[in-house]
């Protein structure tokens, strides 16, 4: 694989494809589409099995000096690996998604979304500053126009609110951005990653990329956006925020705010810390009384935000390897909980929970699938969002058991949520008898949900396949993050020991045996 | 003085002159019949002109053997400069313009006049002079001749209400604003005891009197009027919108260029001692502009006027690099400049292209719901337009901000960048509503009209430019800009 740009040819084959999309009709769109997202998948196969675990730091480098101001710098790490794995899985199952249920300007749909993966891939291996903005920005174009066009009633009002959302969160970052590069003299993002920049300064650059990673993420309060535009976001424009694009936030702080501005880090540790903590309860118990389907998950995709944005704020290794997992098994199971959804509203086109119910009689795989992605959100163990917010939890516990305590009731209320949904939903009597008539699903989905399905059961069972790649990096950033972590309250004093163990029994002695 | 180098050094204006004056008879005796071949008659003299700057474009000239008839013009690299891009405007206003009054956009008057591709060269030369001014003198004769042109040009349709209301208005303000320019120009001649720019930026060193600042802000106070930043921009959306399309799309962009590039040499060239007293101005009046150019846009339904709001706002950030008061902000300055050309010739000959079947024109937000549908190549053209407009990568527009905000950053000025770009959200509503109004309505269908070869070609070169690939330009541009400002600093 040497000297072959797989980056860039990640990002050429989707490119090519929106363009080939843009100028054809209906059905012919759609397979193309579907065609270069499964190149595009291979690829990223291809990439996986090509990175060396335990190799150099940046792997799959690319640089040239076509622009002026910065430079066209591509290169990923075990981090920016797993999530671009988990961006060109993602991208069919999409495409896969949106085949009947996108029935006007197909070819300019596929074109949106093809563009968007290409973005996402730049993003995530962009390693010049100012070429990552250029990626994590130029997303909203296509997403404006994805929830736009082929969203629900309400699209106008959510396209506009995730724009300026989004668009002002990150326009202060760039500031920043153009201060760090004025001070250390170079974009370069492996060397930022280095840099001291002094403490006084960190605060107000760590507060311009928080501006702009809370909003992506999103935290609390700045998430009111985003159940906005999941509902009127189209199922596959769903699946995409929930599973990619909230993790450019996640990606943001382990990339950018606590490798670059660690003594920052440390002192707004708190400030995430509650904010996180408000989010959790909050959201969850917000979650519980939706009527609407995707609200529901939308809200709960913030609560399990959260727990990401609370492992990454922990300082070391589990918290951070519990926050990637979490993004990884997030991006898969409420991208999967959106196409149950999607399966839903193409058959009855409302996502009313009222107007279901029973459904495990007339749709037992469904029901199946269904359950299956209902536990890995509540985290069962077995399945992916176990590991993650287990590792998560016990990262943040060294840090602060206030903390942990809090953000554990998460699991609690995200068990009610779901249980109560799927309740509603799956189990009961068929109230409706539109809804009983529901055929069970098709070829079509089962081919979308059980390769989901299938990577939850792994990364819930084996997580190492997807943690080994990623432990060194996490390794170097907990090393560069050691001096300036907070103090944890669970520093226990060593006492002197016992005199005997504490399950001792001295009065019953072994010749007693038998007596009876 | 050696009149053969200055007449080689002023060639272009020279040609343009002459060809002026030839087509002038042209069209005295060839009436409007002619009035085509006058346009690419005039076209071809612009593009000839264009062309005679490219070698000292290339290599770059500056220091005293730029300084023309004893001092009066100085063709450096940034006067090249401005000049390649007044001339390129020019042409395109040349070319956008005999569909325009050719059909039934031009209301009872159709036909095109022979007069306008003559006018539009006099505004030309007269724009030359303007940007290679090193005198009052020579600037003031360059800004009259540039402005009695645009006078007649914004009333060129005789018999339509709403060109001569604009005409009359532009002529009105710009009356005003020049003998606001021209009464602090005397200040300053009164306090300095001379018009030569280096003159006047002798007498203007150390301490600034009570007069000679009232002078520099009465100066800078005209020629704001001219560039249309707040708070002397009042005129710009009524002219924009009652003067006829192509003559609006000549004012977005040439006269805009010239007006800056001569803000610019203004500034660092006569009163480059004197920074602190300038430097405050022109940092208010871009943020003023950046903010009050975005909020009046929100409530048009206009799209001319819409733009007029949005060319103030733009003109925010130009002024942004201006303010940083350096050679990168100043080139900063002259790459965006170059990108809002771009976007502004492209958004224009959009308009342009909204036509019925007779070719009149649509210029409401209700005329172009869902024309993704109808005419989806004009409606994806506007939609980069419009997200370039708003500063969004991977679009060209961005890099114009990019440049701009860097190099007031780098100069330290952060919390005045942050506003501003904060502010630069707010710009972003409106032109998001371009896009949701052409591409998530339902279509009303009535943009029916074909359009003709010079404005698809020319629609296509924009959006090219503006699209990611324009990136590609960005090295070559930067370093074109850099010897410009270079130039512009080398007599600092």
């Amino acid at each position: 694989m040497e000297g072959l740009p797989i980056l860039s040819l990640m990002m050429l084959v989707p490119l090519a494809g929106a363009a080939a999309c843009l100028f054809s009709g209906g059905n012919a769109a759609r397979w193309i589409a579907l065609g270069a997202t499964l190149v595009t998948f291979v690829l990223g196969v291809v990439l996986w099995s090509n990175y060396q675990i335990g190799g150099p730091q940046w792997q799959f480098t690319e640089r040239a000096d076509l622009f002026a101001g910065f430079s066209y710098a591509l290169g990923i790490d075990g981090i920016a690996l797993m999530l671009i794995v988990l961006s060109v899985f993602l991208m069919p199952v999409c495409i896969l998604a949106s085949w009947e249920s996108v029935q006007k300007r197909v070819g300019e749909y596929m074109a949106a979304f093809l563009f968007m993966e290409v973005l996402m891939i730049g993003t995530f291996a962009a390693q010049d500053l100012f070429l990552f903005y250029v990626f994590f920005e130029a997303g909203l174009i296509p997403m404006y126009l994805i929830i736009g066009v082929w969203g629900g009633d309400n699209r106008i009002y959510a396209s506009y609110k995730f724009f300026l959302y989004t668009l002002l969160g990150s326009v202060l970052m760039l500031i920043a951005m153009f201060w760090m590069v004025a001070e250390a003299g170079t974009s370069d993002i492996p060397t930022l990653m280095q840099y001291s920049f002094p403490p006084g300064a960190q605060t107000w650059l760590w507060l311009a990329f928080f501006a702009s990673f809370a909003v992506k993420v999103p935290m609390w309060p700045l998430h009111t956006w985003l159940p906005d535009a999941h509902v009127q976001a189209p199922t596959a424009g769903s699946v995409i925020l929930a599973g990619v694009l909230l993790k450019l936030g996640g990606y943001g702080f382990i990339r950018f705010s606590l490798p670059m501005f660690p003594e920052a880090s440390a002192q707004f540790a708190w400030l995430v810390f509650t904010l996180s903590m408000i989010a959790v309860v909050y959201t969850s118990l917000v979650a519980l009384v939706q009527a609407d389907m995707k609200k529901l998950i939308a809200y709960s995709s913030v609560a399990h935000m959260a727990i990401v944005t609370v492992g990454l704020f922990a300082f070391n290794v589990q918290g951070l390897e519990g926050a990637m997992i979490v993004m990884l098994s997030h991006g898969l199971v409420s991208g999967a909980l959106f196409l149950c959804v999607g399966v839903l509203y193409d058959r009855l086109h409302t996502r009313e929970i009222a107007r279901y119910g029973g459904l495990a009689i007339n749709m037992p795989y469904y029901a199946l699938f269904f359950l299956l992605f209902t536990m890995a959100s509540i985290g069962l163990p077995g399945t992916s969002g176990f590991v993650g917010e287990f590792l998560s939890l016990a990262g943040i516990y060294q840090t602060s058991s206030l903390v942990a305590l809090i953000c554990t009731t998460g699991i609690i209320l995200g068990a009610a949520y779901m249980l109560y949904l799927y309740r509603r939903v799956a189990f009961g009597g068929q109230v409706n008898e539109d809804a009983a008539a529901m055929r069970d699903i098709s070829a079509r989905e089962w081919v979308m949900m059980a390769p989901i399905a299938a990577a939850v059961l792994w990364m819930g069972v084996y997580p190492e396949s997807f943690l080994a790649p990623m432990r060194a990096d996490i390794a170097v950033l907990d090393a560069r993050l050691a001096a300036a972590a907070p103090a944890s309250d669970a520093a226990l004093a060593a006492g002197a020991p016992r005199a005997e163990a504490a399950n001792a029994m001295p009065e019953h002695s072994s010749a007693k045996e038998g007596a009876h | 003085m050696d009149f053969a180098h200055s007449f080689a050094l002023v060639l272009p204006e020279l040609l343009l002159s002459f060809t002026g004056l030839v087509l002038l008879l042209a069209a005295a005796w060839g009436g409007d019949k002619a009035a085509r071949q006058v346009a690419i008659a005039a076209a071809a003299g612009l593009f000839v002109a264009g062309f005679l700057l490219v070698p000292g474009l290339h290599f770059g000239t500056d220091g005293p053997a730029t300084l023309a008839f004893g001092g009066l013009l100085k063709i450096d690299s940034f006067a090249l400069f401005a000049k390649a891009l007044i001339y390129l405007s020019a042409i395109a206003a040349l070319m956008v313009a005999p569909a325009f009054f050719n059909s039934a956009a031009a209301g009872v008057e159709r036909g095109m006049r022979a007069e306008y591709p003559v006018l539009i060269l006099f505004a030309a030369v007269g724009m030359s002079i303007m940007v290679s001014a090193n005198d009052f003198m020579s600037l003031y004769l360059g800004l009259e001749l540039n402005s009695l042109s645009a006078y007649v040009l914004a009333a060129i349709l005789r018999r339509d209400t709403r060109s001569g209301e604009a005409g009359l208005k532009y002529f009105v303000l710009g009356a005003l604003a020049s003998g606001i320019l021209l009464y602090g120009m005397s200040l300053l001649y009164g306090f300095t005891g001379g018009t030569g720019f280096t003159a006047v930026r002798a007498g203007l060193t150390g301490e600034m009197g009570l007069g000679a600042l009232f002078g520099v802000i009465f100066v800078l106070s005209g020629l704001a009027f001219k560039v249309s930043a707040v708070p002397f921009h009042m005129w710009t959306p009524d002219v924009y919108e009652g003067a006829p399309t192509p003559v609006t799309a000549f004012f977005a962009t040439a006269p805009k260029v010239a007006a800056v590039a001569l803000t610019a040499r203004v500034v660092f060239e006569v009163f480059g001692a004197q920074v602190p007293a300038w430097q405050q101005i022109v940092m208010f009046t871009a943020l003023a502009s950046i903010i009050f150019g975005a909020l009046g846009a929100i409530g048009q339904e206009n799209l001319k006027r819409l733009l007029a709001y949005s060319s103030i706002n733009n003109i925010g950030f130009i002024l942004l690099g201006l303010a940083v008061a350096n050679a990168d902000g100043a080139s900063a300055m002259l790459v965006y400049l170059f990108i809002y050309v771009a976007m502004s010739i492209g958004s224009f000959t959009a308009l342009l292209m909204l036509r019925d079947d007779d070719g009149a024109l649509f210029e409401t937000f209700a005329d172009i719901r869902g024309l993704s549908v109808t005419r989806p190549a004009i409606a994806w053209a506007l939609l980069v337009f419009m997200f370039s407009l708003a500063g969004i990568p991977p679009l060209l527009g961005f890099y114009g901000k990019f440049v701009v905000f860097q190099a007031t950053v780098e100069a330290g000025l952060v919390a005045f960048g942050a506003i501003a770009i904060a502010a630069s959200v707010i710009g972003a509503f409106y032109y998001i509503k371009f896009v949701k109004v052409m591409f998530f309505d339902a279509p009303s269908g009535v943009v029916t009209g074909k359009s003709g070869a010079a404005h698809w070609s020319l629609l296509g070169l924009t959006a090219l430019i503006i699209s990611p690939l324009g990136y590609l330009l960005t090295p070559s541009l930067t370093d074109l800009a850099d010897k410009a400002a270079a130039s512009l600093f080398l007599a600092v």
